[in-house]
């Protein structure tokens, strides 16, 4: 059997769906247009047509109703996966996720568990209208009781839906959008040796680290090789997890860099940025030998798309906070 | 300005038990009881009434630091409560005191929520009856799901009836919620099996009905595709009646009902409200002739279906749950302070293991300090 083949993440996501589906039951997928039409970025393509229309739910337009009713279902004993199909629109869900989705199994003293992955494409890059584009991670990894995990390539995408899947507690799964359509070579007998709420070094190196996750990652590799044409040696870590966030993967890395950029889509003001820079500090303060810096978004609403690469950091923002941080 | 609101004729309410304690009989709904099933019901109605007496003088002790009261709403929720089979799903509110005595949950175990000593207080599973919601409105989505779960679960073992059906309580104020509009739709949709039963108390703090709805509250379901029915509130038989017929027919395949159980909230919203701020004693008075105990006590005399020794003992059973409420209410612990950090996840956390371990040492170091009390 052939077990290794090169998908997209779209695809590479569509394929742990798959096997998500086959391996229990239980598991439902559910949300707006994921059934015929195999989901707006069709990363639930074929999926109603393979496992019916008990497995894979065409929802009614109502995000709050799709958390809620996964939350009943999950009382039942279902595992439901949840597509919000856009970031901009999971607002109208937010209270069902903070006030029960997070909280059900504390209250209860763990007598309700909730096995529920929210799935969230977000992110910018793609050219998309007003709501299309947004990074709230930061929401969410502020809340006990969920966890928050990103992918950033092909791989991540397989191992990682099937681990949010298979974890008892409530994961928001935030895709990349912008990634979707990157290519890598996925071996489904290739099991993980990264736990799903580990972080992992995404490229060695000496000189800085850079702290970034999801769509960032990829424009920081590229930061990187850039620097490295110029005599600069950095270190790139892909956190994959917001919560919990690795922190001790990022304190190994300044402690042997001394120097931290973190970089994410998402506004920088209160962001998990911000977390990591007092994390490090705390814990390692004694290693650095620059401040933190930070690359991210403006404290103002996402731009229209024609605008939106001033918004987004891209490799000469990067680099000038590489270069700021490697000057102090 | 005309008036522009939909009429669609005169507005009806299912009794089977007048004000004044008369048999009447409805061609919908018809119930025949014993006499002993009728004098459990009423024995259900008075230990709620005493559970929310003993539970609002608490409260007045300092031994609660709230309590939401459900004063006058006994007849619905225990109607509704003994409709239901155990293999049955409530989702309440915060206010399903008698709910929660029909399904067999300990009324002890209510009182942790309003004490300040826990946020649940008892497990869902084992009565088939989830924790109190105080959000309003978040639990019938909750309660459509669990639904769509039965249903489901019928559909995959290629039976026609379902396993189960689930009630959906919620009251006058959460019909404005979209939760609650959607819950609905969805339940519509997927023809799931499940009740919605909305106790119109009249009152959401202090917002009359008038600020939620310009038609009849049952009759919204005609909207949503689905049947609706108001019932007296009050009477414990049609509530019981109305409500048990309709989660026959969700078992059935039939989809969901709206009941709209027409009552009146008696006390306040909670212990920390003043409902003279904005209603008038005349109509609490007009009410109170209509008390649910009442008219079921006057039925049972009337009938010789209970006698004086059966109110006596059932008095003596009341004191004494009452001074078992008082008793445990006292009794309920605090917490240990490092339960904070138990059951935020199913799976270990590294940050809140981290704060655990901090927030363990913080303690421990006053415990380790001399001269300092523990």
């Amino acid at each position: 059997m052939k077990t290794a083949e090169t998908l997209t993440m779209a695809k590479a996501l569509n394929l742990a769906l798959r096997r998500c589906l086959e391996a229990d039951d239980k598991t439902l997928i559910m949300g707006e247009d994921v059934g015929k039409l195999g989901g707006v970025f069709r990363v639930t393509d074929a999926l109603q047509k393979d496992f019916g229309e008990h497995r894979v739910i065409d929802t009614p337009l109502a995000e709050s109703a799709i958390l809620g009713t996964a939350i009943g279902l999950a009382m039942r004993g279902f595992r439901p996966i949840v597509e919000i199909q856009f970031d901009g629109f999971v607002y109208p869900a937010y209270d069902q996720i903070v006030s029960q989705l997070a909280k059900m199994h504390a209250r209860s003293r763990g007598q309700v568990p909730l096995p529920i992955v929210v799935r969230i494409p977000y992110g910018g890059g793609i050219g998309a209208v007003e709501h299309h584009s947004e990074s709230p991670e930061a929401y969410f990894a502020h809340t006990a009781g969920l966890r928050v995990v990103t992918p950033s390539h092909p791989v991540d995408a397989y191992w990682m839906l099937r681990q949010a899947v298979a974890c008892n507690d409530p994961v928001i799964f935030f895709e990349p959008k912008r990634r979707y359509w990157d290519k890598a070579e996925v071996d489904e007998s290739l099991e993980p040796t990264t736990p799903l709420f580990a972080g992992r070094v995404a490229r060695p190196g000496t000189d800085l680290t850079i702290a970034c996750y999801g769509p960032m990652v990829r424009t920081c590799l590229e930061a990187a090789a850039a620097a490295e044409a110029e005599g600069r040696n950095l270190e790139v870590l892909d956190l994959r997890s917001l919560s919990p966030l690795d922190v001790d993967l990022v304190c190994a890395s300044v402690e042997r860099t001394g120097r931290l950029v973190v970089v994410h889509e998402a506004p920088v003001w209160l962001g998990v940025g911000a977390e990591i820079a007092a994390r490090v500090q705390e814990r390692c303060f004694y290693s650095l030998q620059a401040p933190v810096l930070r690359v991210g978004g403006f404290h103002a609403p996402y731009p229209p798309s024609r605008i939106e690469e001033h918004y987004l950091p891209d490799l000469d923002r990067i680099l000038d906070a590489v270069d700021r941080a490697t000057e102090h | 300005m005309p008036d522009t609101r939909p009429s669609e004729g005169p507005v009806e309410l299912v009794q089977l038990l007048t004000p004044e304690g008369e048999r009447v009989h409805h061609p919908d709904y018809e119930l025949d009881l014993s006499d002993a099933e009728y004098r459990a019901l009423f024995r259900d109605l008075a230990l709620t009434r005493r559970v929310d007496l003993e539970a609002t003088a608490l409260q007045r002790q300092g031994e609660l630091g709230l309590w939401a009261g459900c004063l006058g709403q006994e007849a619905a929720q225990v109607g509704s409560g003994r409709a239901m089979t155990p293999d049955d799903f409530a989702f309440p509110t915060y206010r399903e005191h008698g709910v929660a005595l029909t399904r067999g949950v300990d009324p002890l175990s209510l009182l942790g929520l309003f004490r300040g000593v826990s946020n649940g207080g008892w497990d869902p599973f084992e009565r088939n009856f989830a924790l109190y919601t105080i959000v309003i409105g978040n639990q019938c989505l909750h309660a459509v799901g669990y639904a769509m779960g039965v249903q489901m679960e019928a559909a995959r073992a290629g039976e026609a009836e379902h396993s189960s059906a689930v009630v959906a309580y919620f009251g006058d104020g959460a019909s404005s919620q979209g939760d609650v509009n959607e819950s609905f739709i969805w339940a519509s949709v997927f023809n799931a099996p499940v009740v919605f039963f909305c106790q119109n108390n009249q009152w959401a703090i202090s917002e009359p009905l008038e600020k939620q709805t310009r038609i009849p509250l049952y009759r919204r379901a005609h909207g949503f595709g689905f049947h609706g029915v108001r019932v007296d509130g009050n009477d414990v038989l049609a509530v019981l009646a109305v409500t048990k017929r309709h989660l026959q027919q969700a078992r059935e395949g039939a989809g969901p009902t709206l009941i709209e159980a027409f009552t009146y909230r008696m006390g306040a919203h909670t212990t920390s409200d003043d409902p003279t701020r904005y209603r008038l004693a005349a109509d609490l008075e007009a009410w109170k002739l209509k008390d649910p105990i009442e008219r079921m006590r006057s039925f049972l005399w009337k009938n010789q279906l209970a006698d004086q020794d059966f109110f006596d003992s059932l008095d003596e059973e009341s004191e004494a749950l009452a001074v078992r409420l008082r008793e445990g209410c006292r009794a309920l612990p605090d917490p240990d302070p490092l339960e904070i950090f138990d059951h935020v996840y199913a799976e270990p956390h590294a940050l809140v293991a981290e704060e655990r371990a901090a927030y363990a040492s913080y303690l421990a170091s006053f415990e380790a300090e001399p001269g300092v009390p523990a």
